[in-house]
């Protein structure tokens, strides 16, 4: 387990071990959704917007 | 296998894919589309020794151009650009699951709010009014009576971007509370599982019920015609039941499949992996015949 800062409130949160870049992470203080920019050491930013032609 | 993986966010779904391939040992190239170009002679994406590339790209504009690009360059994507194509597009998907003789339900596509109004009256009430480029349900609209109709499309048409001017205008299903998601592989199921809710949306996207479900020799014909309508590929084939029998209302080429592989005792992420070692196999047995 891994600790990041969140780009949005700075507060601490708990990363998992197998943690990827361009995974979305959500702020459990915030909620803000939150994107894996780096992994070793972790570094995470707001994550862009969802556009209508995002998804399955 | 070298294999790279598509993408511009990593899901659950992509990290399930990424963890089973490099369990078995695969050399996994992960390609952010935000980070390159892809230009008519070359791109600064690293793709030339992969055996394969699954697009994973959840913007379907970036699924569309990256895969058409990648293509190009002679390294096979999965799924191809011709599927991305048909799927991205309501009515395409639906021209193509008619025109291959499956059964969907009633379209009408108009381009003005006034014609568009009549393909509604025409259908009478409930009738669904979708976007052509979407998805998890958003912008569906149910539309229940004139008044609700003339205020979607005075909606679409003020506020809209250019394709939701594009009405796409669909019988209403009564399905009994629930809908079909297959995934599939060229037409092979993998898993199924029955979408349910009280609302007439049961996207898992939504809040839907998920239930692993057994698919009848119809449903497994179905899937195999409606996969091949597409032009193949790793698909998520959308069913909903009408009494005694199925019709197909879409099928989808980024599919989303973490639901599935909770609902279902099929280890999915290992039979999609071992659907890709065949593609890349088909690949390595063509280079070898050249």
């Amino acid at each position: 387990m891994t600790e990041a800062e969140c780009a949005e409130c700075g507060a601490t949160l708990d990363l998992a071990d197998d943690l990827e870049t361009g995974e979305i992470i959500d702020c459990g203080t915030c909620g803000a959704e939150l994107e894996v920019i780096d992994v070793n050491p972790p570094v995470l930013e707001r994550a862009p917007e969802l556009e209508e032609d995002w998804g399955e | 296998m070298q294999i790279g993986i598509l993408y511009s966010r990593i899901r659950k779904d992509e990290k399930l894919l990424l963890s089973e391939l490099r369990e078995r040992g695969h050399d996994v190239t992960k390609i952010d589309v935000r980070k390159h170009q892809f230009g008519l002679d070359g791109t600064t994406a690293p793709v030339d020794d992969l055996d394969v590339v699954v697009d994973r790209c959840l913007a379907t504009s970036r699924s569309l151009y990256a895969t058409r690009f990648i293509e190009s360059y002679g390294v096979p994507v999965v799924n191809s650009s011709e599927t991305a194509e048909i799927c991205a597009d309501k009515a395409k998907n639906s021209l193509a699951l008619a025109e291959a003789g499956v059964r969907t339900p009633e379209t009408k596509v108009a381009f003005t709010k006034e014609s568009a109004m009549e393909a509604i009256e025409a259908f009478g009430y409930p009738c669904v009014l979708k976007p052509v480029v979407g998805s998890w349900g958003r912008l569906m609209a149910k539309i229940d009576s004139r008044s609700a109709a003339e205020a979607i499309l005075e909606h679409k048409a003020t506020l809209g971007h250019y394709e939701h001017k594009v009405f796409y205008v669909q019988e209403f299903v009564e399905k009994p509370g629930r809908d079909i998601r297959v995934l599939a592989t060229d037409g092979e199921p993998v898993a199924a599982m029955t979408r349910s809710s009280e609302h007439w949306l049961t996207n898992a996207a939504k809040g839907g019920e998920t239930e692993e479900f057994e698919l009848d020799d119809e449903a497994l014909e179905l899937v195999k015609k409606a996969s091949d309508a597409v032009g193949g590929g790793l698909l998520g084939v959308d069913l909903m039941e009408t009494g005694d029998s199925y019709t197909v209302h879409e099928v989808n080429h980024t599919v989303e499949f973490k639901a599935l592989n909770e609902a279902t005792e099929v280890d999915v992420p290992a039979v999609v992996v071992d659907w890709l070692e065949s593609k890349a196999t088909e690949k390595t047995a063509a280079e070898a015949v050249v």
